[in-house]
C-alpha cells in the first residue's frame, strides 16, 4: 500500500497535527517515526469532558464549523425573500440535519406560536372548518421520508457553470421524515360532497406570513400523498420550516410546501396565484412559457468529491458519494463517469432508497491522480434517465430559472481540487 | 373507533367573518373581488407613497427590486423582462397579490379602493389602460392582459418522458471530452466557500 506522502499532505504535516486531522492523514505519521498522538497522553485522557448536564440541546462539535448554511448575497434583492443553501458536501447518509436544512422564505421566517395556530379549511366542502394544533394531532397520522428540492435548485447554473460548490449549485434541498396527517383526512373531515366531481377541481393552500405563498394543487394530489406535518425528524418542525405545521407534497417542487399552513380552500379552478403564474412558469426559447410543473424530475449529483470537499487522501483507495432523487418515485440506479459521460460504471446505493425521498450512491474506486470529469447519472423506477444540460437546452433554451436537473460535471485535477465545469 | 370518512369530529365550525378575513384569493374570472374602485392618478399618489421607493416612480423598478412595467416582446431574447405587463397573465393576481402581500414589510394595510387605484396605475405604467382610466369591480373582467396566451401547461411528458426512458449509454458513448465552460472563470462564488448565514 502506498503511503507516501503527496505534496498537498507533506505541507499538510508540517502546518502540524490540526491540519492533519482535517485532512485525515493521521496514519501517515508512521513514516515520520512514531506518532506522538499515540506515544504522548493526550489531555482528553487525563482530564474531565463536558458533563450531562451542560448540553440541555446540542449543536455540533465546533470542528465542524463549515457544515453550515450558507447563502449568496447578490442572487436576491432581499434577505427577507431569499434562500440559503444546505451544506450537503460536507453530508452523508440521506437525512438532513434540521438545523443546516436550507431555507426559502418570501417575507421571512415567522414565530408563530402553537396557541396562535389556525388551521381553516373553506371553499366547496359541506362545512367549513377550523381547527387549532391540538386537534391536528388527534388526527391519525402518518410517517414518511421525502425530499423537497426548491424548483430553483441549479437554477442559477442554466446558461452555463456558475457557482463553484454543491452546496450552491444543488443545496437548495432537504430530506427529513414528517410526521403528519394525510390531508385527505381533514378534507374528509370537511366534507366533499359539496364539490361534486372531484376530477376537476383544486386545493388551494396558503401560509400564516405576509407573503401567503399561496399555491393551487389538483385534488388529485391532494387525496393522494399530500400530508399537513407537524414533526420532521422526530421533533417540531422548526421555525424556519414551518412552525407548527406546513404542507408536505411529496416529489413537487418545493414551493407548494407551504409554511405555516393557515388554510386550505377546495375551488373549482387553479386560482392563477402569484406563485404560479410571474413565479414558478418555466420560459421556452420561442416565449411562451410552462406552467403548472409540479413534479421534480430524477436528478443527481456528486457531493464528494466537489469543488468544496476536494481530494486530500492522496493515491489509492477513494470513495465517490452522492445524492440522487426523483419526484416520480423510487431512484433504481445511479451510473458514475470519471471521464466526462464518455463511460459509465453503474455505482452502489447506500439502501434502497424511498419513494420520492433522497438516495445515497457510493462508487467504491481507486485513483492514481489522473485527472478526472465525474458525472453520476439516475433513473428513476419509470425508466427515466436523468439528462444532459444539452439535451435540456435543446427542449427548452436557457431562460426556464426552474426545474434544472441536468447532469453535473466537475473537473479533478491531479492535486486532487475539484471545479464546476460543463463538457461538450 | 371512528373510521376514516365518518369524520372524527374535531375541530369547529368556521364562523362567516373568520372565512371572510381570510378568504381574500381572486379567481382569473374576477370571483373574490371585493366592490371598489380606484383610477389611475389616485394610483399614482398611492405609488408614490408606498411602491416607488423600490419599484421605481414609473413601475421601472429600483436596484434589485422587481421590475414591474416594460420588457415587452423579450421574453424570446437571451435576458428576458417578465413583468406584470409583458408576462403576467391575469390581472386578477395583480390586484390579489399586491392586497394580500404588498408593500414588502407592511403586507395588508392597503384599503381595496387603494388597491384598485395602485392596479390602475400598473395597467397605465405598461401602456395598457390611459391615463383616465378607473379600475372598478365591475369592469375588471374587461382588462386584457398582454400575455393572456403565453403559457402551456406542463408538457414535459409527452416532450420529454417518452423520448428520455431509454436504456442509457454505457461504453464509447462519445469520441472526446472536453472542458466548455470553467465557474473558476467567473470568480462569482463567495470567499471562503459563502457567507454563513449563522
Amino acid at each position: 500500500m502506498n503511503r507516501k506522502l503527496t505534496s498537498t499532505s507533506r505541507r499538510a504535516f508540517l502546518r502540524g497535527s490540526a491540519a492533519m486531522a482535517a485532512g485525515g492523514l493521521a496514519g501517515a505519521a508512521g513514516a515520520n517515526g512514531a506518532d506522538p498522538l499515540i506515544t504522548e497522553t493526550q489531555d482528553w485522557a487525563i482530564y474531565t469532558g463536558a458533563g450531562v448536564d451542560e448540553t440541555p440541546y446540542g449543536l455540533p462539535i465546533r470542528f465542524e464549523e463549515d457544515v453550515v448554511r450558507r447563502n449568496v448575497e447578490w442572487l436576491t434583492a432581499s434577505p427577507i425573500s431569499s434562500i440559503n443553501f444546505t451544506p450537503i458536501h460536507a453530508l452523508d447518509g440521506t437525512i438532513t440535519p434540521q438545523g443546516c436544512a436550507f431555507e426559502r422564505h418570501h417575507s421571512g421566517a415567522i414565530e408563530l406560536r402553537k396557541e396562535d395556530y389556525r388551521l381553516m379549511i373553506n371553499g366547496l366542502v359541506a362545512t367549513p372548518l377550523v381547527f387549532d394544533y391540538t386537534d391536528i394531532e388527534r388526527f391519525p397520522r402518518e410517517n414518511h421520508v421525502y425530499f423537497c428540492e426548491c424548483a430553483a435548485n441549479t437554477g442559477m447554473e442554466w446558461a452555463g457553470a456558475q457557482l463553484n460548490g454543491v452546496q450552491f449549485t444543488h443545496g437548495m434541498i432537504h430530506n427529513m421524515e414528517y410526521t403528519g396527517v394525510p390531508l385527505r383526512t381533514l378534507l374528509n373531515e370537511a366534507g366533499l360532497g359539496a364539490a361534486g366531481d372531484l376530477a376537476d377541481k383544486w386545493v388551494y393552500v396558503e401560509g400564516a406570513d405576509a407573503s401567503s405563498n399561496g399555491r393551487s394543487i389538483p385534488m388529485e394530489k391532494a387525496l393522494d400523498d399530500v400530508l399537513v406535518a407537524f414533526k420532521a425528524n422526530g421533533e417540531a418542525l422548526r421555525m424556519e420550516h414551518g412552525y407548527p405545521v406546513r404542507l408536505v407534497v411529496p416529489g413537487w417542487e418545493g414551493n407548494m410546501w407551504v409554511k405555516w399552513l393557515r388554510r386550505i380552500e377546495v375551488t373549482d379552478m387553479a386560482v392563477g396565484s402569484r406563485e404560479e403564474t410571474s413565479k414558478y412558469t418555466d420560459v421556452y426559447e420561442d416565449g411562451t412559457a410552462r406552467k403548472w410543473t409540479w413534479v421534480m424530475d430524477a436528478k443527481s449529483v456528486i457531493t464528494s468529491p466537489s469543488p468544496q470537499s476536494p481530494v486530500r487522501h492522496g493515491h489509492g483507495p477513494m470513495v465517490i458519494s452522492g445524492l440522487a432523487w426523483s419526484g416520480h418515485g423510487q431512484i433504481t440506479r445511479v451510473d458514475v463517469s470519471r471521464d466526462g459521460g464518455m463511460s459509465w460504471e453503474t455505482a452502489r446505493l447506500g439502501k434502497q432508497g424511498d419513494s420520492k425521498a433522497l438516495t445515497r450512491f457510493y462508487l467504491d474506486t481507486t485513483w492514481s491522480g489522473e485527472e478526472m470529469l465525474l458525472q453520476s447519472r439516475a433513473m428513476d423506477e419509470t425508466g427515466y434517465v436523468q439528462p444532459t444540460k444539452t439535451q435540456l437546452r435543446e427542449q427548452r433554451g436557457e431562460n426556464s430559472v426552474y426545474h434544472n436537473n441536468c447532469i453535473q460535471t466537475w473537473y479533478v485535477n491531479a492535486e486532487g481540487v475539484a471545479e464546476n465545469v460543463e463538457v461538450s | 373507533a371512528p373510521q376514516p370518512g365518518d369524520g372524527y369530529g374535531l375541530g369547529r365550525s368556521a364562523l362567516a367573518e373568520e372565512i371572510a378575513a381570510w378568504d381574500v384569493d381572486v379567481l382569473p374570472d374576477g370571483r373574490g373581488l371585493p366592490e371598489g374602485r380606484g383610477d389611475v392618478f389616485t394610483g399614482e399618489e398611492k405609488f408614490a407613497e408606498a411602491c416607488a421607493s423600490c419599484h421605481g416612480d414609473f413601475a421601472e423598478g429600483v436596484g434589485n427590486w422587481p421590475v414591474l412595467a416594460g420588457g415587452f416582446d423579450t421574453l424570446a431574447r437571451k435576458d428576458p423582462v417578465k413583468t406584470v405587463g409583458s408576462y403576467w397573465p391575469y390581472l386578477s393576481t395583480v390586484w390579489d397579490y399586491v392586497h394580500r402581500s404588498m408593500p414588502f414589510g407592511q403586507a395588508q394595510t392597503l384599503s381595496d379602493d387603494d388597491v384598485y387605484a395602485i392596479v390602475a396605475y400598473i395597467l397605465y405604467s405598461n401602456d395598457l389602460v390611459d391615463e383616465d382610466f378607473e379600475l372598478s369591480h365591475e369592469n375588471f373582467a374587461d382588462v386584457e392582459m398582454y400575455n393572456a396566451d403565453g403559457f402551456v401547461v406542463d408538457d414535459r411528458p409527452e416532450r420529454e418522458y417518452t423520448g428520455w426512458r431509454v436504456d442509457p449509454c454505457m461504453e464509447n458513448c462519445k469520441e472526446t471530452v472536453s472542458i466548455t465552460m470553467r465557474s473558476t472563470f467567473l470568480d462569482v462564488t463567495p470567499e471562503d466557500g459563502g457567507e454563513s448565514v449563522m
